[in-house]
């Protein structure tokens, strides 16, 4: 295993601007995502520190992926002597394209991180085009 | 002859004065930390990954860190005295020929020493890892624990 050098860096959480306001009184972020692909399917990765399972919402309309999660949200009785983050709902949207198997859509949370397995539709899995020579 | 114009918006339900208010006091105070070159959550923030959140209650001191996708073998924390120090290593998702749309996501080592306020008991000090959130729980040692002293009377 190679083992990465990098050192982490603070990222500040984006907010989110210009949805509809949300009833809550807690902020919403934008959360991080890696999206890749491979020859059967599509991946999102999405970060979404204290959000449990129960509370994710995976929306897939069209060809428009809405990804929601909440925090859970607790009475507490601390008092708060330095604060570096805040933590808040996460909403992100995006387009994905048409060619993908609805009925195989397999989404997983672990450590945080949700992720989801979008598979390609046959039509839209990439072929070998043959070159003919004469 | 007084002519009395209504503004044409004047609808009671679509102003929430507490909240535009709310929301006024927070821009105003995100602008004036960063003409003063201070990060919004106060002068203390660190700039050193993970944020953390630190607070107390009468008997213990928590500290809080968002790590989506550490797991907890690869996440060291020791205390010695008054000094937490928190590393480990954030891995990448390794997949054969995956090629990528986005990469928003980090990875990498962190390393970062907080230096807390009271006295703990670090035997009795517990960390959980929980839905990428990380806590820690410090009970205070007696010494630094409040104490409620009581007024004689003659």
């Amino acid at each position: 295993m190679t083992m990465t050098e990098k050192s982490l860096q603070v990222q500040e959480k984006k907010e989110l601007q210009g949805r509809a306001e949300s009833t809550r009184t807690v902020p919403v972020y934008v959360p991080a995502v890696d999206i890749f692909e491979t020859t059967n399917d599509m991946t999102v990765m999405v970060d979404m520190p204290g959000v449990a399972e129960q509370s994710v919402s995976i929306d897939l309309n069209n060809d428009e992926l809405t990804i929601s999660g909440t925090m859970a949200e607790e009475a507490k009785t601390e008092t708060m002597l330095l604060q570096e983050y805040q933590s808040g709902d996460y909403y992100r949207q995006f387009n994905v394209s048409r060619a993908i198997d609805r009925n195989q859509i397999e989404a997983s949370i672990s450590n945080g991180v949700l992720k989801i397995v979008l598979p390609k539709a046959e039509i839209a899995k990439p072929r070998k085009i043959d070159i003919k020579t004469t | 002859m007084v002519m009395i114009r209504y503004p044409r918006h004047f609808d009671v339900s679509f102003f929430r004065p507490v909240r535009e208010l709310e929301e006024m006091r927070r821009r105003m105070d995100r602008l004036f930390d960063e003409v003063a070159g201070r990060h919004p959550f106060g002068a203390l923030f660190s700039g050193v990954y993970p944020s953390l959140n630190l607070s107390e209650d009468g008997s213990n001191l928590y500290i809080r860190a968002e790590l989506a996708g550490v797991k907890p073998e690869d996440l060291e924390i020791s205390i010695e005295r008054n000094t937490l120090d928190i590393r480990g290593e954030r891995q990448a998702e390794n997949v054969e020929g995956a090629s990528y749309h986005r990469r928003e996501r980090q990875t990498g080592r962190f390393h970062k020493a907080v230096t807390l306020p009271y006295e703990i008991d670090s035997e009795r000090t517990v960390s959980e890892l929980k839905n990428g959130v990380l806590t820690i729980v410090l009970p205070k040692a007696e010494a630094a624990k409040p104490k409620k002293i009581g007024i004689k009377t003659s």
